[in-house]
């Protein structure tokens, strides 16, 4: 099989207030049904080993966890080399429910923002309350960047993670590129 | 600019975020309908000056739509609900009666 290469080929930027990498590939499964059924909580409870997230909540241990996308949706979060094995493990656990189970991986761009200055790199970027008070480590949020829909969570208090469809991965790296150019602080979120 | 509250994802955002769905709780006349009726239901539209019930769209966050209650001159939000009901819920009303003691709720099917 071929090797999986991200959209921009972990491309850096450093130059800047916070520092901006796009991603090796990571797994994701996107999961629609009923989250409180049974077919769906306990084989993500087996493959992530944490617990089901509550609204607008990710739980992530490692490289691998759920987030919670909407009232019907979540996103199974892993090591992109385990998404066939996940899949197939979900599957069977669904079985004939109406629920769906989904590999997106190849369809997304992830990037990760690191540095004192990353809450305003993205406040900058989307309509979003990024304070530390408001936008704290385990939550996600889905949102525009610009003109493009994407999902951001804080990893720790300066690091955050997103994602955003593959395809314009170059116009969200541009856009992070932009919103963390040299001297461009705010200082807005002042701790 | 209006600020929004999603009531299915509960996220608190501005007009950008969503996307607007037209007017709510249309009663839809379709097939075996009178085309009187069925004109009404295709096009025709209220257009308040002030009070208006509207259905939204989460479009760039949980994806789901809603139904928000706002005045069209002040662009007040008075409320939004679930998109799952043809009525307008009793608190909804309350709050706009608080602020608008002259309003008469609409007649919804």
């Amino acid at each position: 099989m071929s090797e999986p290469i991200s959209a921009l080929n972990g491309a850096v930027y450093n130059q800047g207030i916070a520092e901006v990498t796009a991603l090796d590939p990571i797994g994701m499964i996107s999961i629609r049904g009923d989250l409180a059924a049974g077919y769906l909580k306990k084989p993500l409870k087996k493959i992530t080993g944490v617990a089901m997230p509550d609204m607008r909540g990710i739980n992530l241990d490692g490289g691998t966890g759920v987030a919670w996308m909407s009232p019907d949706e979540l996103l199974l979060i892993c090591p992109y080399a385990d998404v066939a094995t996940n899949l197939e493990t979900l599957h069977k656990a669904i079985g004939t429910n109406h629920a769906l189970a989904v590999n997106v991986s190849d369809a997304r761009a992830v990037f990760r923002v690191t540095g004192k200055h990353t809450r305003e790199v993205l406040a900058k970027l989307a309509p979003v309350d990024t304070s530390p008070e408001a936008f704290t480590p385990g939550t996600i949020r889905r949102t525009r960047l610009a003109q493009v829909p994407a999902a951001f969570w804080m990893v720790d208090t300066d690091t955050a993670e997103l994602v955003c469809f593959r395809s314009v991965a170059q116009y969200v790296f541009d856009l992070l590129k932009t919103a963390a150019q040299p001297g461009s602080q705010v200082n807005y979120h002042r701790g | 600019m209006l600020i929004l509250t999603c009531p299915n994802c509960g996220i608190t955002a501005e007009e950008t975020e969503f996307h607007a769905g037209g007017e709510a709780h249309l009663t839809r006349h379709g097939p075996g309908a009178s085309d009187d009726d069925f004109e009404k239901y295709l096009f025709m539209r209220e257009n308040p000056k002030g009070v208006h019930f509207e259905r939204w769209r989460h479009v760039y966050g949980c994806g789901k739509w809603f139904h928000a209650a706002r005045d069209t001159m002040t662009l007040e939000i008075f409320g939004t609900y679930t998109a799952q009901t043809s009525t307008i819920p009793q608190d909804i009303i309350d709050k706009i009666s608080d602020r608008r003691p002259d309003w008469q709720p609409p007649e919804t099917a």
